[in-house]
């Protein structure tokens, strides 16, 4: 029962990825039966290419994704080298903890509110310092370049990627770099050249995940991207809803095209890989020492802890927005407040919450009983985790799913399941399992496996180890891997969108279907409940076990092992 | 917790595994069985159908008080005939098309998504146009029906050209819809708003960054040309009905030169226009803009009361005519539950439903039955309204514009989407 675990695994992740993406490629080649059209040809790809704007999207989407993922790392690494075994780095680990929580989208509203034109930021110098009695008319948000839209990728980008440095640095030996600072080199220089290298190896399919994410999101550009034109991936979901049947296969076409995009930007990655390795050698070889660093350090600090700053204020001004009556230009608080947003909203918020719930939970607990399933497996089997297996878990992170959630939507159509609960929860996992798996499977392979021996010597059976012995003692990464996966499921947009037909509105697609509208009170209610369902599920993960395990001293965060 | 961190490995494998599987349950649709429509004709027998049915509508979602309102119609279907309605929120109506659409290619004929959307213009007439909706002429025969004013309102029976045939219900009515903040009119200025498109021009020019209009396709935004349009051509009559290429191009010309003219001195330099109505009035409750548009006359009056709009807010409307239409809701062929929906569609023409809805302190759309027809305890709830201060009069309205043929509505948006959609 157990070995049949993998195929199950596989068939999860891939067969929806490959089937989905399967049906958009006939469907772009002009393949699509059920809209009169057997031919195949090359056609809508040069629809969707001449269509006006099509390269200013293109390289929206191209640029937009790169510079994301370059920044936000470069911030991170910069950050844990000048500032590792500090207090402002204890401090910045622990105040990055509940923006992880934060759905994209939540935070994305948060700085559209902060940074716009009639934004808080403007009013907390207004009109003081800039006389200004009335909004200026700056073009900040959904700026054609696509700048507010970075910035709102990068602040939910850092602590992704801070997150799993930090996983990653216990593997790697810190003493390389009190060498480098000994031997003269500057303290960041010294730890770039000793430690990240080894740290990188172990992080490149996150840095890669966050590339595909940002040349293709959707939510994010819907609140703060270019609209005329807007990028590749939102197009696609206009062509993919357009009464017009014909552009059923521009979207197809302009799936794959997004596709493209996205292989082209991880291309060009690759080639900055090589690029700063050769640089990096040189100025090693040549012996630069970098010792003056303190500017750096200085605005991988700042840098950080802006971003950090930005979605915190963010999250507060959501909660303003939301008891607001009145709030003109330029005065900081609401000129009164009231709860009848709250009020007219509470029936729908308690519905579309009560789903997305019902949705995360079911998604969460069957990923994590297939975890759980898959690790137990290769402890059995003695199984070592392979390449390619890395690469088929990480799958579901690394296609747009623009690319293949239409496809999907169509077959379940087909099948007459779409538009029910259980097949978003079905979908769901194919983005939560990956989450589950790479944040549990660490903590549970780290177990002392000596625990489980002494066990089957007193003669336990194999099964009852695992319940009574392996199961309570990793408990706390147990829940925590289960949050992670909670707060993944929360924050999808569109494979809710697509193949919940509409019919299984959450809290998240609600959200985004206010945002058009602009209507800041409701837009701070649902875009808050976004956030504040993971974050309970988190402090309830953490609160657990040290309930259950409170007579069990060993088995407290920080407790000995 | 968390440990992400891997060695990384050198290429991705082999993903098609499951291509033979997609093929083979691509085609594995289920044979359609077609049921008996209800037939609004024998009534009795629809209410009893609709009983215990859930009705999903889908509708535009972006406003909270027609939310609000929707939300107290299921509670009045439901606790009249115990039909449970759904608001499925939907940002463009587009969607629903796409959707009902999507279900006819797979060959789903019953059972759909959708049981009523709210719709007009363009998307009736795709929906009608693909064989879309319940094929019987229906709405018609509603017992609510009677009241409606068909007589006088040529609107609610050619929807934007496309005769309506019985195939959706009328729901309400509307009209293109300028307001402004009085504040920044009147004295030392130009007496008053700008009413003709000379002195908006002028206004937009004197006054840069205070105006801007929705970027089309949105409907609000698209009208928003047309009425310019209406106010440049010199035969009115030649919009009426379709035409070819050049003569579009002759004929439109006046408007793209008046539109570049004002672009410079938009909103955001007319780099980046509204989304929709409600972006507008967002837009101007945070005194970003000066002047709004809306389709619904009491919309003004209705922000100043929800306290979005300071109430020195007016309206005011082109005086060479407004755009105007109806808007209606209708039911897919596919609906699960057609009963359910004839019952909330004729609700929605109740005067009671009607009523509140003209209600500015409710919505403020305009209500599509004639007064005259109605009986005395009924006009009692239309007596009742009060008009707020910032609505205009029947006579202050002036004079209603028909929506052009399809042909225009279509052109004026692929023209304006290849003009100012392509990021140049």
């Amino acid at each position: 029962m157990l070995r049949l675990i993998p195929i199950a695994v596989l068939l999860l992740l891939l067969a929806p990825i490959a089937v989905g993406t399967a049906i958009v490629l006939l469907a772009a080649l002009g393949w699509a039966p059920e809209f009169n059209a057997r031919t195949t040809n090359l056609e809508m790809f040069s629809a969707v290419l001449q269509a006006p704007g099509m390269w200013h999207s293109v390289w929206l989407s191209y640029w937009v994704g790169l510079i994301a993922a370059l920044v936000s790392l470069g911030i991170v690494i910069l950050f844990v080298a000048a500032f590792i075994d500090t207090r402002g780095f204890r401090l910045i680990s622990a105040a990055i903890k509940p923006v992880l929580a934060v759905p994209h989208a939540a935070a994305a509203f948060g700085l559209l509110f902060l940074i716009a034109p009639s934004g808080f930021l403007v009013r907390l110098v207004s009109p003081e310092l800039t006389g200004f009695m009335r909004p200026p008319d700056w073009l900040i948000v959904n700026d054609p370049g696509g700048h507010a839209m970075l910035a709102g990728l990068i602040i939910k980008e850092i602590p992704f990627l801070f997150f799993v440095t930090m996983a990653a640095l216990p593997q790697t030996d810190p003493r390389r770099a009190e060498i480098a600072t000994s031997l003269g080199f500057g303290h960041i220089w010294g730890w770039l050249i000793s430690v990240f290298p080894a740290i990188y190896f172990q992080i490149r399919l996150p840095v890669f995940a966050v590339i595909v994410f940002a040349t293709s999101t959707i939510d994010v550009a819907l609140v703060l991207g270019p609209v005329n034109p807007p990028p590749l991936a939102v197009r696609v979901l206009h062509w993919m809803n357009d009464p017009d049947v014909s552009l059923r296969l521009t979207a197809a076409a302009g799936a794959l095209v997004q596709l493209g995009v996205t292989l082209a930007a991880l291309l060009s990655w690759f080639a900055l890989e090589k690029l700063v390795a050769v640089l990096a050698r040189m100025a090693t070889l040549r012996g630069w020492r970098f010792q003056r660093d303190h500017l750096v350090a200085a605005f991988a600090g700042g840098a950080i802890s802006l971003s950090v700053g930005l979605v915190l204020l963010g999250i507060a001004l959501l909660l303003i927005w939301s008891f607001t009556g009145m709030w003109r230009f330029p005065n900081l608080l609401p000129d009164s407040w009231t709860v009848s947003s709250w009020n007219t909203q509470g029936a729908n918020i308690f519905e579309t919450g009560r789903r997305a719930f019902i949705i995360a939970l079911a998604a969460a607990s069957f990923s994590l009983v297939l975890v759980l399933a898959s690790l137990e497996n290769e402890y059995r089997g003695d199984i070592k985790i392979n390449d390619l297996t890395w690469w088929v878990i990480y799958v579901p992170l690394l296609v747009p799913q623009i690319a293949f959630i239409g496809g999907l939507s169509f077959l379940f159509l087909r099948l007459g399941i779409d538009g029910t609960l259980w097949a978003v929860v079905l979908v769901h996992m194919v983005f939560v399992y990956p989450y589950v798996y790479l944040t549990l499977a660490d903590p549970w392979n780290a177990f002392d496996t000596r625990f489980l021996a002494v066990a089957r010597t007193l003669g336990k059976s194999v099964n009852r180890v695992f319940w009574t012995i392996r199961l309570p003692m990793l408990l706390r990464p147990v829940l925590a891997s289960f949050a992670l996966g909670f707060a993944v499921s929360i924050a999808q947009y569109l494979p809710t969108l697509l193949i919940g037909a509409g019919r299984q509105p959450t809290i998240t697609t609600e959200a985004i279907a206010l945002a058009a509208g602009g209507n800041r009170r409701l837009i701070g209610i649902y875009a808050l409940m976004q956030t504040v369902m993971p974050f309970v599920i988190f402090a309830l993960a953490s609160l657990v076990p040290r309930f259950v395990w409170r007579n069990r001293r060993a088995l407290q965060v920080g407790g000995a092992r | 917790m968390t440990c992400f961190s891997r060695r990384a490995p050198k290429g991705p494998g082999t993903l098609l595994l499951a291509f033979g599987l997609a093929v083979s349950m691509l085609f594995a649709a289920s044979a359609p069985v077609m049921a008996a429509d209800p037939d609004p004709a024998d009534w009795e027998a629809v209410l009893s159908e609709a009983e215990g049915q859930e009705v999903f509508w889908y509708a535009w979602g972006g406003a909270e008080n027609i939310n609000a309102y929707i939300a107290w119609v299921g509670e009045r279907v439901k606790e009249d005939y115990g039909v449970t309605l759904t608001h499925v929120k939907v940002s463009e109506t587009a969607n629903v098309v796409a959707r009902v659409l999507a279900e006819k290619a797979a060959g789903r004929n019953e059972g759909g998504a959708v049981d009523m959307v709210w719709v007009n213009g363009e998307n009736f007439a795709s929906l009608k146009r693909e064989g879309l909706l319940l094929g019987a002429p229906w709405s018609t025969d509603l017992p609510n029906y009677a009241l409606a004013d068909f007589e006088n309102k040529p609107v609610l029976t050619r929807d934007f050209t496309e005769p309506v045939d019985g195939l959706e219900s009328p729901w309400g009515t509307a009209q293109l819809t300028f307001y402004y903040d009085s504040r920044y009119f009147g004295e030392g200025q130009t007496s008053g708003p700008p009413t003709n498109l000379e002195a908006l021009e002028a206004w937009i020019k004197d006054n840069p960054g205070r105006f801007t209009y929705a970027a089309p396709p949105n409907f609000i935004g698209t009208t928003f040309l047309k009425q310019v349009l209406y106010g440049l051509v010199q035969d009115r009559s030649v919009l009426a009905k379709p035409a070819d290429k050049a003569t579009f191009d002759r004929v439109t010309a006046p408007l793209w030169d008046w539109l570049e003219r004002i672009h410079p001195n938009l909103w955001r330099s007319g780099r980046v226009f509204a989304a929709d109505t409600t972006h507008l009035k967002t837009l101007l409750s945070d005194s970003e803009i000066d002047i709004g548009m809306t389709f619904n006359p009491g919309e003004a009056s209705s922000a100043i009361n929800e306290g979005i709009f300071p109430d020195s807010v007016r309206s005011f409307v082109m005086d060479y005519g407004s755009i105007g239409n109806a808007h209606f809701v209708a039911i897919p062929f596919n609906a699960s539950a057609k009963a359910g929906a004839m019952v909330v569609a004729n609700f929605l023409l109740s005067p009671e439903a009607q009523a509140r809805k003209a209600d500015e302190n409710v919505w403020g759309d305009p209500t599509v039955l004639s007064y005259g027809k109605l009986s005395a305890e009924q006009k009692a709830l239309f007596d009742a309204l009060s008009r707020g201060p910032a609505t205009l009069g029947a006579a202050e309205l002036g004079a209603t514009l028909n929506e052009p043929d399809a042909f225009w509505t279509e052109m004026l948006d692929a023209e304006w989407s290849a003009r100012y959609a392509s990021g140049s």
